[in-house]
Parts: C-alpha cells; structure tokens; sequence
C-alpha cells in the first residue's frame, strides 16, 4: 500500500525537525558532546562526498578516483579566502603572503555588514567553482579513457594537485608544505547540516532528472545509450564537472571544520576512505552513501577507538589491541563487504517512508506467531 | 653540470628504471590475462621490503633473499585466491575496488604490526661496495639492477615463448573463455602469473630499497602507481615495453630531482600517462584492442 503524497513530506519534515532540534540540545552543551559534535560533523561532510563520489562511480559508471584532489582545490581555495587579514601574517610567517591577496582580504575589511555576512559562503561556492573549473579542464582529455586507465588517471590527476600544492613555488599562496591554518569556521554545526542538506538535495534532484537517467543509462551500457541518442561526453562531463563541483565545497567545509590543513590531508588514503563509505553504503544508493558516511565516521572516531587502547579482561592483556588495530579492522571490513556483501548496506535501493512501513509491516507480522505462543 | 655528475645521475636513474621495470613487469601479466590494474602490488613490493629486514635479522643474506622472495610469492598468491578469484564473474568495478581494498588492507596491517616509522633498511655488504671510476663513484648495486633486470626479462620473454606454461598465458591473455574451453587450467595460469609477478617485485623491492635504506607502510604506493604508469607507457600486456617504460620513467625522474624540480618529479609521471592516453592509448608496443558490440 502507498502512502500519501502528504503524508510523506509531513513525515520527512518531521525528521527534519527533529534532526534540527536533537542538533540543538546537542550544542547547548559543548564541552560534554564534543566528540559527539565533531562525528556529526565530520560525518555530513564527507557524506557529502561520498554521494558526490556515488553521482560519478554508482550512478554514471565512471570510476574516479580524484576525489582528494577537488577536495584539496576546494578547501585550499576556501581557507584562502577566509583567513582573517590580521591572523595572514602569523600563518605565513615563512614566506609572507602574495600581496595580491593581502590587499584583496583588506579592502573585504571595509565591504558592508551583509557581503561580510554571505562571505563564507560565497567563499565555499567559489572552491567548488574552482573544482569544477579544474574538473571541466581535466576531463576533456580524461573522460575518454575506459574504466580502470581513468582510475588511474584521475588519481594520478590528484597527486599532481598535491604536488603543485606544496611545492615551493606557490609559498606565497599556499604556503608551500606548511599548511594553513586559523581558518573560521561556522558558529553553529546547523550551518553545516544545511548546506551539506541542500548540496546531496540539489544532487538527488539531479539524478532524478532526464540527465540522472541518461547518466543511468550511460553505466548500464556505453554503447547503447549512444545508439539511443545520448552525447556520451557531454554527459560524462556535465557528471564530472558536477560532482567536483560539490565534492570541492565538501573539501572547503572540511577546511573549515578542521580549521587547519596541509597537502598531506589530501593524499590517496583520503580517496579510499570515501570508497569504503561508498561501497558500505551502496553503489547507487543517495541515502546509502549518507547513512554510510556517518556509520564509518562514527565508528573510526568514536565507537571503535578501544581498538587502539590496551585492553586485559581479568588481568590478561590482549596483545592484539594496539594503535593502528582499528584500521586493520576497517579494512578487513572493506574486504568483507567487497567479497561477500557486494550490494552494500542499501544495495542501489533508497530510503523511502513506503519502504521503511513495509519493513515494520512484515518485522510485525513475523513476530505475531511468537507472539501468540508466549500468550 | 660537470660531464662526471651527468654519468653519475645516469647511473643512479638507469639502476632506479631497472627496479621500476620489474615491478612494471608484474602489473602488465596481471593486466594482460585478468584485466585487471592490481592496486596491490605496489603493497606487495611494500610487504618484500619489510620480509628482508625481518629474515635479515636472524639469517645471512643468501637465505634472507631466498626467504623473502619465498614469502613474497605466497603472499601474491594468496592475494589473488583470496580477494580476485571470488569475483572472477563479477563486474570490473568490483575486482577493482578490491584489489584498492587489498592494498588498503596491506598498508594498515603494516603500520600496525611494523608501526608508521621508517624501519631501516638492512645493507647486503656486497651490494653496496662502492666502486671509484674516475670522479664517478657508485656502489655495486646501481651497477647490477640493470644487467639483472635484463637478465630476468629476457628469461621471462623465452619463458612465455617457449614453454607450455607460456603458451597457456599467451592463450588466457588472448581469449579467457576459449582457452578454458580448450582444456587450459586457468586458475592454475592466473596463479603463475602472480608467482612471477610477485617473484619480481621481490627482486626489485631488494634492488629499490637497497639505495633506500628505509620503508614505511606507504612506500610501495607511489612506486607501485609508477611502475603502472610505466606498463600504460610501454603498452600494457607488452614485457618489453614495460622494460622500456620502467627505464623511461626512472631516467625522467632522476633528471628532475637533478634538475632541482623534486616536487614536481611524482607529478611528472602521471603528465606522462595522461599525454600517453591521449596520443597513443597503446602505448608503445602495446597491441590495437577494438570493442566489438
């Protein structure tokens, strides 16, 4: 049985609700849901790119693995343009800064009241801009090549990023292999939920469109989608282009939520940190890629951090329980679930309330039996 | 620059190429039979570079090297049973990512059981006799890579021509399901391919990090990402083109740490690659595929 229209979004603003008020009570009291906060945090970030990374991977077909580099130009270019004029000189206290940029931040210092306001947002859209410019860039030569020489390519695309970063000849603008660092970041964790919300809705709009289904079409089979009338490159691109465009504002929000980065932070083990997420989540499943992204960050940050701390039950000590042992286990996870469990948490299926009442529908009726026994 | 630091640089770049073109060679067989980038081998490389420090521990060098080539190979081998076997029938995304889950794998299970720290590297004394020609001084070592890596290719290339074993990886590689068909043991095939895949990448992860002197859990992935550049360049499923690749790429890198341009040498690489793609998917002597409907 359906449900209404109306009952479905009466139901998902609810949730909405009722995310944005447990939001709340959680932030009233920092100090004690700190780690809480930040797994929230970190969690919807790399949601984020982890449904980006599934717009191109799950849904199109094109397996990319460049996601660190757009997240590296996306956050470089935001913390850039958000460090605070007077904080310029002890961040880059080596090489000093281009002045060029310098006079840029000064001159924001006298804008008025409401640009300053929309300034850290306009400073995310322009990171992901510049992903997407550098994406529509790389891709004219790179979407030609078949799956596993694109894999290549693009991770390849996105050391030479790391490289340029950190190299001593843009000192000056990235401050070479120093990082940055006081980077402001948002006042309140709603902030981020919403924009993480708007980036992975614009997303699932996207692939529910004509262009969703022919990207659709596209993994399914290259060559008949063409005989069908698709512009298999126009496509190609415009997916590409478009999620990192947003994989680059997730990497700006990363910045901001770290307040200090470093090319080291976008190296290859970030890449596949977000393909664990993606195939624990589902190849083409939105709401997989989220609940993904935040089961993983939550684990490997909190619930799981005993692995890496001495443990003896009844006075033995397990030897087996050392730093580093939690990501043993992550990867043994990865490979169980690569090896047995190929469809993931949510397979390509999404989340849907008609779903989810079937689910308690049938969990109930193969309950009633037991039930009426123990009566 | 002097004419005796030009020859010096050769030297060091044509002994890096050599190791670079034994790891190539591994990642062309794979690819030329399963189609398949194996994102491991770099780790499998990795993984021989610790086994010599542990044998060398507590062994001489000519058991230590025998030890390590030894338990290279099985670890090859297992990988391929364990993680590419089950999903022979499964698409090609699949196999992909497990084999990124493979080398993810690795690396975490090295930091842990080794910790993240450079763990010295230890000295095969012969190897590392320092020989004075002139103002050219080198240790033996840049001097063998190359002869043996030459050695080692060409009794591969008569192996592949002129055995039954060779034969069958020549059938498998041109057609999977015919040659099963015609009563070829593919399993057994895919598994010699990683034996001699892996027994290279042994030699070479001795070679290479012998002019190291240190390995971490992550200084397999760049030279294994390399070395694939280096198969991709010289056509990939060719053996001598992956020779030619190895030693291309060694001999650029060099140059550019030489001309002072370190940062951009990784980067370089990959420059390579995309160019390649570009004008000859090929590569070198790779041959034409085309797709058929």
């Amino acid at each position: 049985m359906m449900m209404k229209k109306s009952m479905r979004i009466l139901l998902s603003g609810f949730l909405v609700l009722l995310v944005a008020v447990f939001l709340l009570m959680v932030e009233q009291d920092k100090a004690q849901n700190g780690m809480l906060l930040s797994v929230l945090e970190k969690g919807v970030i790399l949601a984020v790119v982890a449904v980006a990374m599934n717009l191109l991977n799950g849904f199109t077909g094109l397996f990319s693995l460049g996601q660190a580099g757009f997240m590296a130009i996306g956050a470089y270019t935001t913390a850039i343009l958000l460090i605070p004029v007077d904080a310029v000189d002890s961040v880059y206290y080596m090489n000093g800064i281009n002045p060029g940029i310098k006079a840029f931040k000064t001159l924001l210092e006298s804008a008025p009241g409401a640009v300053q306001m929309a300034y850290p947002y306009l400073a995310l859209i322009v990171g992901g801009l510049m992903g997407a410019l550098f994406a529509a860039l790389i891709g004219i030569p790179v979407l030609r090549l078949k799956s596993d020489y694109l894999a290549v390519a693009t991770l390849g695309f996105s050391e030479i990023i790391r490289a340029i970063l950190s190299s001593p000849q843009m000192d000056t603008i990235t401050n070479g292999s120093y990082g940055l660092n006081k980077i402001p970041g948002f006042s309140s964790i709603l902030i981020t939920f919403i924009i993480a919300g708007v980036c992975i809705g614009l997303m699932a709009l996207l692939i529910r469109s004509t262009y969703g289904r022919a990207f659709k079409a596209i993994r399914e089979d290259e060559i008949a989608a063409e005989a069908m009338g698709i512009n298999l490159f126009r496509h190609k691109e415009l997916s590409f282009v478009v999620s990192s465009f947003f994989t680059a504002i997730a990497g700006g929000m990363l910045a901001m939520f770290m307040r200090s980065i470093e090319a080291k932070t976008f190296s290859i083990t970030l890449t596949y940190d977000i393909l664990l997420i993606v195939v624990i989540g589902g190849l083409g499943s939105i709401t997989g890629s989220v609940i993904g992204a935040l089961l993983v960050t939550a684990s490997k940050e909190w619930w799981l951090r005993f692995f890496d701390t001495p443990l003896s039950i009844g006075g033995i000590s397990i030897p087996l329980f050392r730093p580093g042992f939690r990501m043993v286990v992550f990867s043994v996870l990865l490979m169980v679930v690569v090896l047995f469990y190929r469809r993931g948490l949510m397979g390509d299926r999404e989340f849907s309330w008609d779903g989810l009442y079937g689910l308690i529908k049938r969990l109930i009726k193969r309950q009633r039996p037991s039930k009426g026994g123990a009566a | 620059m002097s004419f005796s630091t030009l020859i010096q640089h050769c030297l060091t770049g044509i002994s890096l190429g050599g190791a670079y073109a034994l790891i190539a060679i591994g990642y062309t067989m794979v690819y030329g039979i399963l189609r398949l980038i194996n994102f491991a081998h770099g780790e499998i490389f990795m993984m021989a570079g610790y086994f010599m420090i542990f044998s060398m521990a507590s062994f001489p060098w000519p058991i230590s090297v025998t030890i390590t080539i030894a338990g290279t190979i099985l670890l090859g081998v297992a990988i391929e049973r364990a993680a590419y076997k089950p999903l022979r029938s499964a698409p090609r995304m699949s196999i992909m990512i497990s084999a990124i889950g493979v080398s993810y794998l690795l690396q975490n299970l090295a930091t842990y059981l080794f910790s993240a720290l450079p763990q010295s590297y230890p000295e095969i004394p012969i190897l590392k006799k320092i020989f004075q020609i002139g103002a050219v001084s080198a240790s033996l070592v840049t001097f063998i890579t190359p002869v043996l890596t030459i050695l080692l290719v060409y009794a591969l290339v008569m192996l592949i021509n002129h055995s039954k074993i060779g034969m069958a990886m020549r059938a498998v590689s041109k057609d999977f399901e015919t040659s099963a068909l015609m009563g070829i043991k593919i399993n057994n095939v895919i598994s010699m391919t990683f034996v001699i895949g892996s027994f290279l990448a042994a030699v070479g992860s001795i070679l290479y990090f012998t002019d190291r002197m240190s390995v971490t859990p992550f200084s397999g992935t760049l030279p294994g990402l390399k070395c694939f550049v280096a198969a991709v360049f010289g056509g990939i499923g060719s053996i001598p083109g992956a020779v030619v690749g190895g030693f291309v790429i060694g001999v650029c890198e060099t140059a550019l740490v030489a001309l002072g341009y370190s940062t951009f040498s990784d980067a370089f690489t990959f420059v390579l690659l995309i160019v390649m793609l570009l004008f000859r998917p090929t590569g070198l002597f790779g041959e034409k595929n085309i797709d058929k409907v």
